[in-house]
């Protein structure tokens, strides 16, 4: 195909875009933006105690923080795909009665604080939760301040990433395909896997990996519900945070490792991530 | 409703602000092409044999076997869209190859089936390339091959040249006839291009406003149309009035009715027609051979492949095909007034 680009039309009056002047007014501001989104991140490395790191990195603690944060983060993604990739399917595909409330209370974690969220969860599944109790008393299982209840406040803090993302793949693939795909004989499962989950393929990797960074990241609705108990329920940032009040230096280290692993992933997956599907 | 009918259907689809009443029947092997202006309701029609949209009302029936209830992906049907809707992360083989594997057909088997295909179709060298990798006539063959792979009895084409440049359409529409013959159950095609639907079909039903305005073989269709809308497309000038013997009293939207003149007898509310190229300009009033003479105004002049298009005005509007030597020898120009001549001999009339 031959695409006629904006050089190959007619020739604009006046001088050519690229001699224009730099616009200096944007400059400024711009440059101070930019300078103050990565200046942390040089203080970081400042200070960064590069000479014990190596030994500070093989630290008991540090490794059992940072293997339970990168297994929670993964189970936790694992569990939003299966629960969140139908939901975003339903919202997207289907009309239902309170269809737009449902949306809206999908986004809530978005916006509350994850302290609240944490709060919120330990009402509803905590031992005198609205559901807790219950099932407390009928079994004796207790969810807060286990492992398992790092990967439930991970859940409900990161789970409404994937779902937006999902939904707006979903409501970006052309449904054409898919009656293509029936004409032929395929049925709805076929469908949905052979031909829409390809095609919403980008947008479902882009939930993953937003799902998967948020929960890493997770603060607020983890120390809440699952506390900091070293190995069961402490994760990188709740480590990073016990840390700095101890002893700065291994601070520092543990926020290193996490910025290392969030620049792995942004690296590894940006062309596919930022790219257009 | 013919038993040994290959496709026997009367679609009805109700919408707001459109209704969709079609009866459709097609024998064993037979193309029919849906005619119609855009919004007439002939992708509508398409979509409803092929089950993507509901009937209001009305039946589908295929080889004898109801499908009016059956969904899309139980028909046994085939389907060529517009724009080819090839899946994009599938080879042209896998793309093939899709129909086979819903069926139950082992993927090795239907591999094998798929590149039997696309031999057949000239395609092999294609086979593993992407969709976004071939032109445009063999993603168009690619999606008939892909249709025909699930082995339907009823192949619905809609638009399929339509997509592609004036160029390769001339190669890929002869092709599609060779191809559309070796099939053996019923073709319908949607198209809005007179050509394709004569050199394509073997029957043609021409749709407006939602309604079958008139079906026939294609070059029956060509000679004797119905409406105004027919007649522009195969480049009659179309009158509708009543006769009395050779005498026809035409009725003109504006004005009084207008006298012609035909060569047979005919009786009652007819149509007659006439190609452009059969109308003569004169300066003065002609006398002898051309039987009819109307008044009438220039109102345009266009060129119309090697001949001149002059679009008259007048009792009688009526387009004129003339050579550009005729019209200078002349010396006409757009607002002059002159006479324009029929032979009767020239000028169909038949029953409306």
């Amino acid at each position: 195909m031959t695409g006629t680009g904006p050089t190959s039309g007619p020739p604009r009056r006046g001088r050519p875009a690229a001699r224009r002047r730099f616009p200096w007014l944007l400059a400024v501001p711009a440059a101070l933006g930019f300078a103050f989104l990565i200046l942390p991140f040089l203080g970081l490395l400042a200070r960064t105690p590069w000479s014990t790191l190596g030994t500070r990195l093989l630290m008991p603690e540090v490794r059992d923080a940072l293997l339970l944060s990168l297994g929670t983060a993964t189970v936790t993604t694992a569990i939003a795909l299966v629960l969140g990739v139908p939901l975003a399917w339903l919202l997207a595909r289907t009309e239902f009665p309170g269809r737009g409330i449902v949306r809206a209370l999908v986004t809530v974690p978005l916006v509350i604080p994850p302290v609240v969220g944490g709060v919120a969860l330990l009402l509803a599944l905590g031992r005198n939760g609205v559901v807790g109790r219950p099932l407390y008393e009928w079994t004796g299982y207790s969810l807060p301040f286990t492992t398992a209840a790092v990967v439930v406040a991970q859940l409900f803090v990161a789970m409404p990433f994937l779902v937006i993302s999902v939904e707006g793949a979903l409501r970006g693939a052309d449904r054409r395909y898919e009656e293509a795909a029936a004409t032929l004989g395929a049925s709805r499962a076929t469908i949905f896997r052979r031909v829409t989950l390809p095609m919403v393929g980008p947008g479902v990797l882009a939930g993953a990996v937003l799902c998967w960074s948020r929960a890493l990241g997770e603060f607020g609705a983890t120390i809440m519900f699952a506390g900091n108990f070293p190995g069961r329920t402490q994760t990188m940032p709740l480590a990073v945070y016990l840390a700095m009040q101890q002893s700065p230096e291994g601070a520092v280290v543990l926020s290193l490792v996490l910025l290392v692993v969030s620049l792995a992933i942004l690296i590894g997956l940006r062309d596919r991530w930022v790219g257009t599907p | 409703m013919r038993p040994d009918a290959a496709l026997s259907a009367r679609l009805v689809v109700e919408r707001a602000g459109f209704r969709l009443d079609a009866g459709l029947e097609a024998d064993p092997g037979e193309v029919v092409a849906l005619l119609g202006p855009n919004g007439a309701g002939k992708s509508t029609a398409l979509r409803a044999l092929a089950g993507l949209v509901p009937l209001s009302s009305g039946h589908v029936t295929v080889e004898g076997t109801d499908l009016t209830t059956t969904p899309t992906e139980h028909r046994p049907i085939g389907m060529v869209f517009q724009d080819y809707l090839l899946f994009g992360h599938m080879s042209a083989l896998d793309n093939v190859a899709f129909g086979p594997r819903c069926q139950g057909v082992g993927r090795a088997r239907a591999r094998a089936l798929a590149a039997d295909l696309l031999d057949r179709f000239g395609l092999s060298d294609q086979a593993r390339l992407r969709p976004r990798e071939l032109s445009g006539g063999q993603a168009q063959r690619v999606a008939l091959a892909r249709a025909l792979a699930a082995r339907p009895r009823l192949l619905l084409l809609d638009e399929p040249l339509a997509a592609l440049d004036a160029h390769t359409r001339v190669a890929v529409r002869s092709r599609l006839r060779g191809d559309l013959a070796d099939f053996d159950g019923a073709t319908v095609l949607v198209t809005h291009d007179p050509l394709d639907a004569m050199v394509l079909a073997d029957r043609v039903t021409v749709i407006e406003n939602g309604a079958v305005v008139q079906q026939g073989r294609p070059a029956d269709i060509a000679r004797r149309p119905r409406t105004a809308y027919v007649a522009r497309l195969v480049g009659l000038n179309l009158y509708r009035g009543v006769a009395s013997g050779t005498r026809v009293e035409v009725r003109v939207a504006d004005g009084g009715p207008v006298e012609v003149t035909i060569a047979e007898r005919r009786y009652g509310d007819v149509f007659v027609a006439f190609a452009p190229r059969a109308v003569a300009l004169y300066r003065e009033r002609p006398g002898g051979s051309p039987r009819n003479a109307w008044p009438a105004r220039i109102d345009g002049v266009e060129r119309f492949g090697d001949q001149v298009r002059v679009h008259l005005d007048g009792d009688l509007p009526l387009s004129a095909d003339v050579t550009p030597a005729a019209l200078a020898e002349l010396g006409l120009g757009v607002g002059d007034r002159i006479w324009a001549g029929v032979k009767a001999m020239e000028i169909a009339a038949y029953q409306a």
